[in-house]
Formats: structure tokens, sequence, C-alpha cells
């Protein structure tokens, strides 16, 4: 802005103010209803107060009494693993189709980029099935293959970019010193492309943190939830129980919300992946 | 390597190969490619192929026989007067997912460009996002609290600005329901196409700006005259994801409403789920999904050409 009209300046914050309490009431009700006691809401106080008594008692007895942790360590460990066969499968795809020439390679990449406007749900019964039939129904790691799959598109077609831009004669020099497409990929290739990857294990880490139909469809028992499946049935669980709830959404929400103030251009970065390219 | 030499010195003459010759490199291609492709192969594209199969069977996914019914599904799919209320009920959160998220997502992006480095700009930048770290079941659980008649933020909002008539349980009533999801939809997705529009705006040369305010065109008409059209590309890029994303909406429906009541928000992606798995209609629900893949992909290969045309012409 070249120059500050006052006028201009308090109109647009007053239009800021606004989005921010459209965007941010949400968050404040979530937060705040968590530290209330389980009877306020039906006392007639306005939603809107501040709690009478707030007291951490909600956000204690989540983290104490249930299996929070169980779902949390659940969560990291499918997203985890996920994230890094999706960089690993995804980076070593990506490198064929950047730097090989054969026949197929267009075809191929087309076929699998179209599996970016393919809806999870079309997958869903016949994924249940074969999940039952192989005996992995239940399981936190029947995840691991859907999960897997479905976000490798994205990732080559990300990734693809990048290691176009390795220059010809790095590669040439590489192979003049003896070394094999193989080498050269894990040597050169890979650590030049680490801002998509970095890029790619943001997205791909938000995106499975957050994820839910596949864990909806093919897990049951209490311990192999992860999160959002854990706090779809926190739901029942705590059925009347208000303040609960929003403790446990609080408590849920708050990693990625943390990471993202902490390092928000990474992660505006890699969540807008999809869309920038 | 002594073997894969003296392959390459003795066979493989012909003109036409799908591959390249057996060395090194032809190793790689094949091991490379090996995981992704037995992965989507797996997971993406013969759940695809199986759902075709089954749609075409009357099948509870229990028994070990099922009966073949040819297109018994597909033209129950058509008389289906639910399943056409889903289709209706998703072009409906099509269109106003992109008439609503387009404008308010951009006029949000000229505010925050507008705002430039001052600091309560960046603030509100940074919480205008928050909506986008949620999982779609955590807002959808906030968002059915939210709209609790008895202990929820909307009609104790309303009847503060004195729109008493107006509040209603907006979840429970089959007139509103699929609009409150909506609204939520919109709320959730917003940030995504501000921050998109703000790197396009910001990506626009400052000598641009710089001379068309120099030429009196003033800050509203740079942005409608100059700076639109320079991301018109971006728009159409929003449209697109918006377009594809809102056909794949489950999470937050399934969570606020499960379709009801009595179908009033049911889209295609919760039909599928209720007749496949609640009610064991496996047949059935795979004919819904076999619909919503010709559907998406229709549109797809539909949207890929248009816009094609699109930029040949511009």
């Amino acid at each position: 802005m070249s120059k500050r009209d006052p006028l201009k300046m308090v109109s647009l914050l007053a239009i800021g103010m606004v989005w921010l309490v459209i965007a941010g009431m949400p968050f404040y009700f979530m937060a705040m209803t968590g530290f209330k006691g389980q009877f306020e809401l039906f006392s007639g106080r306005s939603v809107f107060a501040f709690p009478e008594d707030p007291s951490f008692q909600n956000y204690e007895e989540v983290l104490t009494s249930g299996s929070f942790f169980t779902y949390v360590r659940n969560s990291l460990a499918i997203v985890g693993v996920s994230v890094v066969l999706i960089l690993l499968f995804g980076s070593m795809a990506a490198y064929i189709f950047a730097r090989f020439r054969f026949r197929l390679n267009r075809p191929l990449f087309i076929l699998i980029i179209a599996g970016l406007v393919i809806p999870v749900h079309v997958t869903l019964i016949p994924v249940y099935l074969f999940t039952r039939e192989i005996g992995l129904y239940d399981s936190l790691w029947a995840l691991l293959g859907p999960y897997v799959a479905f976000n490798l598109p994205l990732t080559i077609f990300i990734l693809t970019d990048f290691m176009r831009l390795i220059p010809r004669e790095i590669q040439e020099a590489a192979y003049i010193d003896g070394s094999g497409p193989i080498r050269f990929f894990f040597r050169m290739a890979l650590p030049l492309s680490t801002p998509g990857l970095a890029t790619m294990a943001v997205y791909n880490s938000v995106i499975l943190w957050n994820e839910f139909v596949f864990a909806f469809v093919l897990i049951t028992s209490p311990d192999n939830r992860p999160l959002p499946l854990a706090i779809w049935e926190y739901q029942g669980q705590y059925a009347m129980n208000i303040p609960a709830i929003m403790s446990v959404l609080t408590l849920s929400a708050l990693p990625l919300i943390l990471i993202y103030i902490v390092g928000q251009e990474r992660v505006l970065k890699g969540m807008m992946a999809g869309a920038l390219k | 390597m002594n073997s894969m030499a003296s392959v390459r010195e003795t066979g493989q003459v012909g003109r036409w190969r799908l591959l390249p010759r057996l060395n090194a490199d032809t190793l790689t291609i094949f091991l490379f490619l090996l995981p992704t492709l037995v992965l989507i192969g797996i997971f993406v594209i013969w759940p695809i192929v199986n759902s075709f199969q089954l749609s075409f069977y009357k099948w509870n996914g229990i028994a070990p026989t099922r009966e073949f019914i040819e297109f018994d599904n597909w033209s129950r799919l058509l008389r289906d007067d639910i399943f056409v209320k889903a289709f209706r009920n998703n072009l409906v959160v099509v269109s106003l997912s992109i008439a609503i998220q387009m404008p308010i997502g951009m006029g949000l992006a000229v505010l925050l460009d507008q705002g430039g480095r001052f600091f309560l700009f960046r603030l509100f930048k940074t919480i205008y996002f928050f909506p986008m770290l949620m999982s779609s079941v955590a807002i959808g659980i906030l968002f059915k609290y939210i709209y609790d008649p008895s202990f929820g933020l909307i009609n104790p909002a309303l009847e503060a600005v004195g729109l008493d008539s107006w509040t209603r349980a907006w979840l429970g009533n089959t007139d509103t329901s699929l609009y409150a999801v909506i609204a939520v939809i919109c709320w959730q997705y917003t940030p995504f196409y501000m921050v998109l529009f703000l790197a396009a705006l910001t990506s626009v040369p400052e000598e641009l700006r710089d001379a068309s305010l120099i030429d009196g065109a003033g800050e509203g008409r740079y942005y409608w005259h100059i700076a639109l059209p320079l991301v018109s590309g971006t728009v159409r890029t929003a449209i697109i994801l918006s377009l594809i994303g809102s056909l794949k909406y489950f999470d937050l429906i399934w969570v606020m409403t499960e379709g009801g009541p009595s179908n009033s928000s049911e889209l295609m992606a919760t039909y599928m789920y209720k007749k496949a798995f609640p009610s064991f209609e496996v047949g059935y629900g795979s004919t819904v999904a076999s619909a919503l893949f010709i559907i998406v992909m229709g549109l797809a290969v539909f949207m890929l050409l248009f816009t094609r045309r699109f930029e040949t012409e511009v």
C-alpha cells in the first residue's frame, strides 16, 4: 500500500474483524466450553459467557482416564509409516517419469494422475471385502494400503516436477563418474528434491492425520482406532456431556494448530501443494 | 551385469518396443515403478473394476453365493427417488460451494493483499486458515453443537440481533439441513481458496499496480480490470478443485446429519455407504458407487476439454 488512508484502513480492519469472528468463534466456543462444568450449559447462562468456574477437569479426564494417548499413538504410527512409504515410492516413480524415456512413460503417468479425481468412496466396498479376505480387517495396518495408494498420485505429480528440474549435466557427470541410475537417485535426485519432499510430507501428514472414511469402514476395535475415528466414538460415549466432547475436540485439533503456528509458511505451502503445483 | 550386456548384444532389435532394451535402465524403471503400480492397481484400479462387477449382483456381502441379476440394480438406480435426490443435493452442494467460496475467498484475499505486512492482517491470515487444519469429523461434531437449538451458538446469536423468528433446529429440519451443512463446508474450505488467490495476487508484478495507480485507476479498478484477469487461471483451477472436491464430501455430512432428516441432506457418497454397509446391499451399494465414478469422471473429462478449449481461444 503506497499511501495509508486512515478511513480505508479502518474499514478494511472492520471487514477483517467480521471474518475473524466468523472463522474464530467456533474455536472460541470449542476451547472455552471445554473449561465448563457438565451442567453449566443447562443452567440458562449465555453460551457465549466465560466459564463460571473454569477448570481443567474435562481436559484432565480425557487425557488420563480414557485411551486418548492410545489413539494419538495409533494415529502417529499409521500416519508416520504411510508418509514415509508415500515419499519413498512416490519419489521413485517420479524419478522414472521425470528422467527416463520409454513409450509407456506418458500413458502410465496419466493413468496415475487420473487417480487425483477418483472419489475414495468408489473403492470402499471392494477395499473392505478385500481387507476381510486377507485377514487384516480391524487392524491398524489395514489402513496402510489405501492410505499410501490414494496419496501417491499427487505426490508423484509434484515430485515429478521437481525431478525434471535437475540439470542434465549433473546426471551426465554422475554417470561418467560411474554411478548408475539407482545410485544417482539416492545420491543426487533425492537430496536435490528436498523442498518438494518436505512439502509433500506436510501435505500428506495433515490429510492422513484427519482421515476418517477408511478408518470408519476398516476398523472397529477401540484399541486400534486412529484419532478421528476415536473422536467420532467419544461422541457416543459422552452423549450429553458437551464440555467433555469439546475438550476432546480441542485436544485433537491442538497438535496441528501448534505446528501451524510454529511453521506457518511451510504448512501453508504444503496444504496448497495440490493447487499451486 | 554380464548377462544383461549379452542380452543387449544378442536380441532386441525390433523397431517398436513397449519398453526400452533390457539393461540397467529397464531394470530401474521396472523396480522403481513396481510399488506404485502394485498399490494403485490393488487399491484404486481393481476396486473400481470390482465395483462395476458387483453392480450386476444381488449380494449381502456375507453369504457365500451371490445372484447375478444383470441390469436390475442399474434400472433400480434410475428409478430410485432417493438416489435422484442425493444427486440433486450434490449439484446444490457443488454450485453453492463455488458460488459462495470463490467470491468470499477472493474478497478475503484482496483484503489481506491490501493489508500487506501490517501485523494485524498477518494475524488475520493466520487465524483465517485454522478451519483447514481441523479434521472434517471434528468440525462436524463441533457444528452439530453450534447448531443445537438448546445449547448452540446460532440461535442465541439470532435472538441477540432480534431475529427470534429465524431460530430453529437447523439440522433437524428438512428445509434447512442441507444448507446448514453447506454453510459449514464453506466455512471449512473458504480459507483454502483465500490462500490460493492471495498467492496469485501477490505474484502480480508490483510495476503493474504502480502503473495503474499512477494512471488514476484506483485500487478497486486495479483489482477488477488488471489483477483479476491476470489470476483467472488460478480461479479456473480453484473452480475445478471445488467441483471435484464437492462430489467427494462424506465425513462432514455423515457426522452432522447422516444424510437426514428423511434424506434431506443425502449425498451420493452417504447413500452409497448406507446401502453397502448398514443395509448389507453390497450389489446395490456398488451400483451407486459406480454411478458416482461415472459422474465424477464424466465431469472431469468435460472440465478438461472445456478448459483446454478455453485456453486455445484466449
